[in-house]
């Protein structure tokens, strides 16, 4: 941990956003994870997206559950609010918060062991309830605040520290969120924000479950040879499929482009991603193709990356439950308290 | 680009701004630490040995350092009230004289037996004296001239004693001459051939830029009771001769003589004193804190003004009639000052004082003598060796290369006496030592640092004034007060350790960002190599100042580069205590420049 806060004089040449705010202004406390910890690289390129999104800090929520990643929200956008839950129960908060107040940005940040492993069902039920948020697991493969045991998301044959093999298959959370019905699901590295921050402005943009998988080297206990969750190694086995921009409008594409290489995609908020094909021929809208691609990765020991499955059309809690579009807490009594004629109305209706 | 080389040691004395700029190369942030700590004798002897003269530097020094000061790109307006300021180094040296201990004498080197070889400087001020300390110490004979009968040069002559009390210069005078070796003949010397034809190994010229340069309007000569030449004016009133100055006075000059011309002038009986000058006011060469300090002192500087005529009364001055100009600037981006066509203006006065440059001047050197001029009346000279056309015969200070200040005087002093030193040694001048460098490890734990990384916000520290109605009735009673120790240990945490370098080392890092994370400076990025010009505008924030290097790391697996760019680095370490691989350490670089003493070794 540091013992000094980071210094408030920053880049004589540093810019305000729209929303009036200087990308140091989405910091939050400084970290208190291990020097060199992935997460810490995260929590910056979370800042780096609401800076980019012109985020007002008091219209967003971050929820996290129990682990070194759940520690994490208090490192970024210090002035949103927060709440810190039970172990692996931080969808069921999530999913709460926003049946209350949908107008809330809503970001829920989970490690392997919140997500995969305690808190497996709920994110299940998340994921297929379809809440409007961005959900970022930080996936490093190890407990470490227990000191490095393998967790859930493990590859089978990946070496501990210790030298010791994992003998237990390993669940693969992308292929999970995309069975369990996420709108929004990529896959990411610590350790390539150019990657990451526009995948997870366009997570945040999306108006339905977004999951993100990001690979995050634990320095210290999984970063060894023999890890598959290391800086060498995801490196080394790295497939990015795509690449993507977020833009807020129809912008003129100036950059040149080989023909079919660029695919444009509106969100439902307006928002247009422009996915730039690395390689082979990608389709993320289609979702058993994408589910076969991130399947034959895994057999094949890569680690495929980028925009792996997007619905742009998705539809959310709010939309199945019919609920009211004002926040709860905006709700006057008489909109809560309507009244015997309106109980009656209703009773006599269930008759 | 090319990995950066930080063997070099240029590399990183570079990033130590003020250290750069200095002359003398003064390890400044060291003896700023030293003061924070209160460890006032040895920040006084780290300048003494650098700069020679901490008090009388502390107190007039030109400070080159401060506008090179890193505080000063670094501050944030919005904290500091929109005036970015760099630290107050000049006043934190006068901190080390006055509150130093009393028993400093006793670290004072003291001659050696004599080595048989005898040096002849002419002129008392400060490069003279610089020769005289750097070789007294090896056992030279030396033999000061001067036709002042006590030494300090212009140190004691022109600079008034409300800026810098006569004790001082006494003192410091005393740590040099009580080494020993040293005489001081009070004369002038009035042939440098009679001199050359004595019995010297070697002669340093440190007689300074003895003449002010003379005002040729129409009634000068008819008004000459009235108008004085301002660096001869102010000597006189050093030594006692002038008490007194008409009630009127006009300063002619925007230098930093025309300032201690016109403060004098209001401790002498001038109650209406001004200051005019040919140029704008922002191109005045007086430093802006001598600009500031005039004002303060009733004095207003009026601007584009050429004297054209002193208007004078049967012999007696009546005033100065300025011709008004506006300054324009042809496609060079040469100035030139035309007439804006205004009516001429009058500004009556009983005095007038020309501070408007100064000369180099050698009526004593002979024609025949061996030394070559050029074309501007200064000696010939190698400028690292300072070796005249005749070998025996030194230069340095003013008489070198023109008017400079006290600093310049002291570096000059410091490389002539080596040079001196070698030629007697029959090694080769143009040999020059390399400075010496310490390098230590900041890292004390994991996450402690033995240094206080921790900036500090604070605005710039005013010095405490003396009241003015009290400064400007007594001519001896010293205007600054300097600033006390809890003051200084504030204005030194301003200090951001610009020495204590972020050194990287490529093989050790997993390239993990987390110094890139940290950074609050955003001056570190890994990227792509390529040529400069590219890369200094795609990095994490441009690199704008083409001034300050980039900091090129290799050797990393993916084949890319760490870029640093120096130039707004804050030395806080962050980036080195995120690191989880040691690949980024804190290392204190002391460069120390080489005198005399060490640059000669022939064993």
């Amino acid at each position: 941990m540091t013992y000094i806060t980071k210094p408030k004089l920053h880049h004589p040449s540093l810019v305000k956003n729209k929303a009036g705010y200087t990308r140091r202004d989405y910091e939050g406390a400084v970290s208190t994870l291990c020097a060199g910890c992935g997460h810490d690289s995260i929590s910056a390129a979370i800042i780096q997206a609401c800076y980019e999104l012109d985020i007002l800090p008091h219209q967003m929520a971050k929820l996290s559950g129990i682990g070194c990643s759940s520690k994490a929200p208090t490192y970024f956008v210090g002035a949103s609010h927060g709440f810190n839950t039970v172990h692996g129960r931080m969808p069921s908060v999530m999913t709460g918060a926003n049946l209350a107040n949908r107008d809330l940005i809503y970001m829920g940040v989970s490690g392997d062991g919140d997500s995969a492993s305690i808190g497996l069902g709920q994110f299940a039920h998340i994921m297929r309830r379809g809440v409007n948020m961005t959900y970022i697991v930080m996936n490093n493969g190890v407990y470490g605040l227990t000191k490095g045991q393998f967790s859930a998301t493990a590859d089978k044959g990946s070496i501990s520290k210790k030298g010791q093999a994992n003998s237990d298959e390993s669940i693969d959370l992308v292929s999970l969120a995309i069975l369990m019905g996420a709108t929004f699901v990529a896959r990411s590295f610590s350790g390539d924000k150019h990657q990451l921050v526009p995948l997870i402005k366009a997570a945040m943009s999306h108006k339905g479950a977004a999951f993100l998988d990001v690979i995050s080297p634990c320095v210290a206990f999984n970063n060894h040879a023999g890890s598959t969750k290391s800086y060498d190694y995801v490196r080394e086995h790295n497939e990015a499929l795509n690449r993507i921009d977020v833009i807020e409008s129809r912008e003129e594409i100036t950059t040149q482009y080989d023909p079919g290489t660029l695919t444009t995609v509106q969100q439902h908020d307006g928002s247009i991603l422009r996915l730039r094909k690395l390689g082979e021929d990608y389709d993320p809208s289609d979702k058993i193709a994408a589910m076969k691609r991130v399947q034959e990765g895994l057999a094949a020991g890569e680690v495929v990356t980028g925009l792996l499955y997007l619905d742009a059309a998705p539809k959310d809690l709010h939309h199945h439950l019919n609920t009211v579009e004002a926040p709860l807490n905006t709700l006057g009594t008489s909109d809560l308290c309507p009244g015997s004629a309106t109980l009656d109305r209703i009773n006599a209706g269930l008759r | 680009m090319k990995p950066t080389d930080i063997k070099n040691p240029d590399y990183f004395h570079k990033v130590v701004d003020c250290q750069w700029a200095c002359p003398a190369h003064t390890p400044v942030p060291e003896y700023i630490r030293l003061i924070a700590h209160g460890r006032y004798s040895d920040a006084y002897m780290i300048n003494w040995k650098s700069n020679v003269f901490p008090g009388i530097l502390g107190r007039t020094c030109d400070r080159p350092c401060e506008p090179a000061c890193r505080r000063s790109r670094v501050e944030d307006e919005t904290l500091v009230n929109g005036k970015k300021e760099p630290v107050a180094i000049c006043r934190l040296k006068r901190v080390a004289h006055d509150y130093k201990d009393d028993d400093i004498l006793d670290r004072m080197p003291k001659a050696p037996a004599k080595n048989g070889k005898r040096i002849a400087c002419v002129g008392g001020g400060p490069a003279s004296l610089t020769v005289a300390r750097d070789l007294a110490v090896l056992g030279y004979e030396i033999v000061i001239y001067d036709q002042d009968p006590q030494l300090g040069g212009f140190i004691r002559t022109q600079i008034p004693h409300f800026r810098l009390p006569e004790s001082v210069i006494d003192e410091e005078v005393g740590y040099i001459t009580g080494i020993g070796n040293i005489a001081f003949v009070h004369k002038k010397v009035d042939s440098l051939k009679a001199l050359l034809s004595e019995d010297f190994d070697a002669i340093f010229v440190g007689c300074g830029a003895p003449r002010g340069r003379e005002l040729d309007v129409p009634g000068r000569t008819e008004a000459a009771a009235n108008i004085h030449i301002g660096i001869d004016w102010l000597s006189s009133v050093s030594f006692g001769h002038t008490t007194k100055v008409g009630k009127r006075v006009i300063v002619l000059g925007g230098g930093n003589t025309a300032m201690d011309c016109c403060r004098t002038a209001r401790r002498l009986g001038g109650e209406d004193v001004k200051v005019i000058v040919r140029s704008g006011f922002e191109e005045m060469k007086a430093s802006p804190w001598e600009k500031e300090d005039a004002m303060g002192e009733d004095i207003p500087i009026l601007n584009f003004l050429v004297p054209k005529e002193v208007t004078h009364n049967d012999g007696q001055i009546t005033g100065v009639l300025f011709e008004k100009v506006k300054a324009e600037y042809d496609a060079k981006g040469r100035r030139n000052l035309v007439p804006t066509g205004e009516p001429d203006q009058h500004f009556p006065c009983d005095d007038v004082l020309v501070a408007i440059g100064q000369e180099n001047a050698f009526p004593w050197i002979e024609a025949d003598a061996g030394i070559e001029f050029d074309r501007w009346g200064l000696p010939k000279l190698d400028e690292s060796t300072l070796q005249s056309s005749q070998p025996k015969v030194f230069f340095g200070g003013d008489a070198a290369f023109g008017p400079k200040n006290i600093i310049w005087a002291a570096a000059h002093g410091h490389d002539a006496a080596i040079s001196i030193h070698k030629m007697l040694l029959g090694e080769d001048l143009t040999e020059r030592p390399a400075p010496g460098m310490n390098i230590v490890s900041q890292k004390m734990g994991i996450h402690e640092w033995s240094y206080d990384n921790d900036p500090t916000i604070d605005h710039r520290f005013k010095v405490p004034h003396r009241a003015k109605q009290e400064a400007l009735k007594d001519i001896m009673a010293e205007v600054e007060l300097g600033f006390d120790p809890q003051l200084a240990f504030k204005e030194a945490q301003r200090c951001l350790n610009c020495d204590v370098q972020t050194v990287f080392t490529g093989s050790l890092c997993i390239e993990c960002d987390a110094c890139v994370d940290i950074c609050p400076m955003d001056c570190i990025t890994f990227t792509e190599n390529g040529e400069e010009k590219d890369l200094r505008h795609r990095l994490m924030a441009p690199a704008v100042n083409p001034t300050q290097d980039l900091y090129i790391g290799n050797d990393l697996k993916t084949g890319r580069v760490m870029v640093k760019d120096e130039d707004v680095c804050l030395h806080c370490g962050l980036c080195a205590e995120r690191c989880p691989t040691g690949a980024w350490d804190m290392r204190k670089y002391y460069i120390e420049m080489t005198h005399a003493e060490q640059a000669c070794r022939t064993h």
